[in-house]
């Protein structure tokens, strides 16, 4: 399984791409972790938290929001029509590409 | 707190839960963890309750509700500790286990909204009395939202719940009664909005709710009350003089994960080193090593002989021990 690229933009508005393994069940959240960008994932991965808020700015046709993702993201703030969970978005072959933006801290 | 308890130091834990387990209890004790080593899934709230049970025979003593908020070094060369309603406790080693810090109330990213806090903006509600016969504005869509808006109907004079969705997502039973108290005016409901401004002169006097078809709307109020759950923040313990890195108390994890304060450790999610795993099993690591050598500050010049609980059992501090059978179990 090879890696895909995924472009990670900060909340300072700089742009990191980075190289994200498809064979290691990892998800946006962790690879944030994995390369030290500012994302707590507090509730370790759970949707319960929003502490891995992120905008989806590419078209890429991503799984389909869960219960769990939609509860959390009706509590959290900032959210936009294009949030998602970086928790709940699972690397995949499709992912490859993609273009997600850090939703600020709150 | 068990292994202090071997090396036969006491312990006292604060906390500024009601309760202690931090995340685990109070983020997802229902949620399965799946790494903690000799059980393939256990709950988080179940973890806790083992090993509150574990601890059991060195009898621990707890000071809940309330939140560390200094720590001062006394002349005797002990730390006091002093929470935010003013209990001190005074010990010669304090070990940090904060994880992400204290649990403090979500804020809505509203623009001067710290202005109002404690006139007429409330967080969460210790007396529902003060809302009596007064206008109030609950904004959130989860549990709490939902039943401080039943309780409030009836006790406040107006009750309005904004949320930004035209669903809930709470208890099916709150979300019912709500709807209920709606449909017989005793609540107003305002969906698909978000409170954006808080107006006032020293106190909230309205908010400007912006909704998604009508645009703002001016609410009048006395109280604003915002429902979206708990955060950990690092709070009191970033101003101790620890050595912060990445919101995280730096340790020395080559040796006992001390702070750069002599006598004040710090364990698990609190702390950062090179290589540090967020993990609870990393912090049973990290907390076990911290007592070894806290046990050096509470005794100098004692000598430390660790103990095996395969060989002894466990003595608590009553004088009971716990320990196997003796049996041969195989002739030689």
């Amino acid at each position: 399984m090879k890696d895909i690229k995924v472009k990670i933009k900060d909340r300072f508005g700089v742009a990191h791409l980075l190289d994200a393994p498809t064979d290691m069940a990892m998800n946006i959240m962790e690879l944030c972790k994995a390369y030290e960008l500012p994302v707590e994932g507090t509730c370790g991965g759970m949707a319960m938290c929003a502490s891995c808020q992120c905008y989806v700015h590419s078209n890429h046709e991503l799984s389909e929001i869960g219960e769990a993702e939609e509860d959390m993201l009706d509590q959290a703030f900032f959210v936009k029509e294009n949030s998602r969970l970086g928790c709940q978005l699972y690397i995949s072959i499709e992912m490859d590409g993609l273009e997600l933006e850090l939703a600020p801290e709150s | 707190m068990f292994e202090a308890g071997l090396l036969k130091l006491r312990c006292h834990l604060i906390d500024a839960l009601p309760y202690s387990g931090g995340q685990c209890a109070e983020i997802y004790p229902k949620k399965p963890i799946y790494d903690i080593p000799a059980y393939p899934e256990i709950l988080a709230g179940d973890l806790i309750q083992n090993l509150e049970q574990q601890i059991e025979p060195f009898e621990p003593t707890y000071t809940l509700g309330e939140r560390a908020e200094t720590i001062d070094k006394l002349a005797d060369g002990n730390f006091k500790v002093t929470t935010n309603k003013g209990t001190e406790h005074t010990a010669a080693a304090v070990i940090i286990a904060g994880g992400l810090g204290s649990f403090e109330p979500r804020k809505p990213p509203i623009s001067g909204i710290a202005d109002y806090e404690d006139c007429g903006v409330n967080y969460m509600i210790k007396d529902p009395e003060i809302f009596r016969n007064k206008s109030v504005v609950i904004s959130g869509g989860g549990d709490s939202a939902l039943d401080w808006t039943i309780f409030l109907a009836n006790v406040a004079r107006e009750v309005i719940l904004v949320h930004r969705k035209n669903e809930f997502r709470g208890a099916l039973d709150s979300v019912e009664k709500v709807s209920e108290l709606a449909k017989k005016g005793k609540i107003k409901l305002i969906t698909e909005a978000e409170v954006i401004e808080i107006n006032g002169n020293g106190k909230v006097e309205s908010v400007i709710v912006n909704h998604s078809k009508e645009g703002n709307i001016e609410v009048s109020c006395d109280y604003f009350i915002p429902l979206f759950g708990l955060l950990p923040k690092l709070g009191p313990i970033a101003n101790w003089g620890l050595e912060i890195e990445k919101n995280a108390i730096k340790v020395n994890n080559a040796l006992d994960y001390s702070t750069n304060i002599p006598g004040i450790f710090a364990v698990g999610d609190v702390n950062t080193y090179p290589g540090k795993l967020k993990l609870i099993l990393c912090g049973f690591h990290e907390a076990t090593i911290a007592v070894q050598f806290a046990y050096n500050i509470v005794n100098p010049g004692k000598k430390y002989l660790m103990k095996y609980t395969t060989v002894n059992g466990i003595t608590g501090f009553n004088g009971e021990t716990k320990k196997a059978e003796k049996a041969v179990v195989k002739s030689i």
